[in-house]
């Protein structure tokens, strides 16, 4: 009971100060925008968290061969592409008022593309497997590879290739790593934000893997 | 060589069907085991559930070879299978198959040796002929001819006399009665039911 | 009496030889590759209509020929084992990782025998005005091993399912993907006058590194998929 109330009073600290402390401020004309990205960066770390939840069950699942695993794996993917979604649709109003955008194909949304085409391969998969044993087997050698080719993508593609996300190497000569400054004062909101996140991620997904498995056992009734 | 072939407690179910449980049986060298049921009672999917092909949903099978516990795919190269689900490649002659498999399971057989080896199936002289253009009744014998080639400890026949003219059918009886090692045999002919020293009954 | 002979990249070959024997028997995967290879280049060659293309537009059409015409012919390798039920004597006489050698030497074979026929000939109906040579070869060279490194178990994994070809180009994407942009990004370097292995160390090493992780990773995870 006390991490839910944890994560509630985090995640009302975040909304508020959000608002009370001042942005990172990258772009100097446009600060305001930036406060997305409390919201926004959280958002995609929760994705990778949930895609790697993923790969933790299939490998549970390969180990064990309980079906258990497998129900928890698709789970977390389903909460996963939730995540992406949210990532990408926070990500592109960012871009549309900072870079003119909603799209750019720059390396971090090429990332983001990438994972959500990995999703839906993993979906489409799994709906191609009737019996289940298979279908669970397959679904969790794909969601290793895909979790493998997906970090190669989010690790590594935007640092060399050029890019507008912070973190990246410029196109325009100037070597800064980071553009965001990040303060105190950016990091108490920033840093509580992603922690929250995560924490509301498992608990979602707690909820789901339990409402899942008593539908199960009910059926079994 | 001594072996043993176990059967613990096997189950197999699909979603929502279970297709047989609670099977135990033990068969030592030399014996055969006879596994019979009607059509749909789950004979085929036993054997392969013996080959290691599907996972059994509860139970085990332990195959022992000189006092060594074989694990499910450990299990593989003693086996010698013959099945209707055993299908080999079309494009390739009787010999090349042969040649195929046993490259692949790490012996090595001179092409003349290959030949003799069909000629005690019935084949000889029919070597270098697609096994696309041979009958069901040669197909059939030519899955002897590779069950039997690396001198399998365990022997799996699916409806052994399928496709089977009057001498094929003796010789099938000739190959099962100068066994050595453990013969399982999955078959509704009631002849066949008397070979059993064992017997599983599905369904 | 038989003898013994040992070794996974025997028996690897031996798969390899195998498959080779009833390609060149059937054509089964060949074919396809090819007529879907043909078939772009000209597509492509007609709707530009004699236009010169710049640099990162004959990379990119390059690759993308390429990357189609995989999709046409290296699932084949798998799905036609389980489609004429081969598989369950080979999956009782082999170990997984001969069959996974085997079928990923054979796939490599298809897709060099695709290059040297598609690359020329796009060049000749697209245009492709190569500056630097052996960077363009090694290029096409590791772009065309990691393709079959990555997609080798996808179609183990597709070969298992009931649409098996539909899913391969579905599943297969987000292997490739990476692949494709490194593979363009370099291809487009070998083409600009003035650029050379210098500018493209970047791509070749993450492509390498690529091609190692997805091979290794191939052989891991083999095991589970042809056995289960």
């Amino acid at each position: 009971m006390w991490w839910k109330l944890t994560i509630l009073l985090v995640i009302s600290w975040v909304c508020v100060g959000a608002w009370i402390f001042p942005p990172p401020t990258p772009i100097e004309d446009n600060p305001e925008v930036f406060r997305i990205i409390y919201f926004h960066f959280p958002m995609a770390i929760g994705t990778v968290v949930a895609f790697g939840l993923g790969m933790y069950y299939s490998i549970r699942y390969l180990a064990t061969r309980n079906l258990k695993y497998d129900l928890r794996e698709s789970l977390a993917a389903k909460l996963g592409i939730i995540f992406c979604v949210l990532t990408t649709i926070s990500g592109a109003i960012f871009a549309k008022h900072t870079w003119g955008a909603y799209w750019n194909w720059d390396p971090r949304e090429t990332s983001i593309f990438m994972l959500l085409i990995v999703y839906a391969a993993y979906f489409a998969l799994r709906s191609a497997v009737i019996d289940p044993d298979q279908r669970a087997n397959l679904s969790a050698v794909y969601s290793i590879l895909g979790f493998a080719s997906t970090i190669f993508f989010i690790f590594i593609m935007p640092r060399i290739i050029p890019g507008l996300h912070p973190g990246a190497p410029k196109p325009t000569g100037a070597s800064e790593g980071s553009i965001i400054t990040f303060s105190f004062k950016t990091a108490i909101v920033l840093i509580p934000s992603v922690l929250a996140h995560i924490g509301l991620l498992l608990w979602i997904n707690k909820l789901s893997v339990d409402i899942a498995e008593r539908n199960k056992e009910l059926e079994h009734v | 060589m001594d072996s043993k072939l176990i059967l613990d407690g096997l189950a197999k179910s699909y979603p929502g069907r279970p297709v047989f449980t609670g099977i135990n049986a033990e068969v030592g060298c030399g014996k055969r085991l006879v596994i019979t049921g009607p059509n749909g009672s789950g004979k085929s999917t036993l054997m392969k559930v013996i080959c290691g092909f599907i996972r059994p949903t509860r139970g085990r099978v332990i195959l022992n070879v000189n006092n060594q516990k074989l694990n499910r795919l450990e299990i593989r190269p003693h086996i010698g299978l013959v099945s209707p689900d055993l299908v080999l490649y079309d494009e390739l002659t009787a010999i090349e198959n042969l040649l195929f498999f046993a490259g692949v399971s790490g012996l090595y057989f001179s092409a003349r040796e290959l030949e003799n080896r069909l000629d005690l199936v019935g084949l000889g002289g029919r070597g270098s002929d697609f096994a696309g253009s041979y009958s069901s009744g040669m197909k059939q014998r030519l899955k002897y001819c590779l069950a039997l080639l690396r001198d399998p400890e365990l022997l799996l026949l699916d409806e052994p006399s399928a496709n089977l003219d009057e001498p094929g059918k003796a010789l099938v009886d000739e190959i099962i009665r100068s066994r050595r090692g453990i013969t399982v045999i999955a078959t509704n002919e009631r002849a066949e039911l008397e070979y059993a020293d064992e017997i599983v009954r599905l369904g | 009496m038989p003898m013994k002979s040992s070794g996974s990249v025997k028996r690897s070959i031996a798969v390899f030889r195998k498959d080779i024997k009833c390609e060149l028997r059937t054509r089964y995967a060949i074919n396809a590759i090819l007529m879907f290879a043909v078939v772009t280049v000209f597509a492509v060659s007609w709707a530009i209509g004699g236009v010169g293309l710049t640099e990162v537009l004959q990379a990119s059409l390059l690759w993308i020929v390429i990357y189609f015409s995989c999709l046409a012919g290296l699932s084949q390798s798998f799905v036609k084992e389980e489609e004429s039920k081969t598989a369950l004597a080979l999956r009782l006489y082999s170990p997984a990782e001969a069959v996974l050698g085997g079928k990923l030497i054979f796939n490599l074979v298809l897709l060099v025998v695709l290059n040297i026929i598609t690359v020329p000939l796009f060049g000749i109906f697209v245009g492709l005005n190569i500056s630097n040579f052996w960077l363009f070869f090694t290029m096409i060279l590791i772009g065309t091993v990691g393709i079959v490194g990555a997609t080798t178990i996808v179609a183990a994994i597709i070969s298992k399912t009931s649409v098996k070809g539909a899913l391969f180009a579905v599943i297969s994407f987000p292997m490739i993907l990476p692949l494709l942009i490194m593979a363009i990004s370099g291809t487009k370097k070998a083409l600009i006058p003035g650029l050379g292995f210098a500018e493209a160390r970047m791509e070749i090493q993450v492509l390498i590194s690529y091609l190692v992780v997805m091979t290794v990773l191939g052989f891991l995870l083999f095991d589970t998929v042809w056995n289960d």
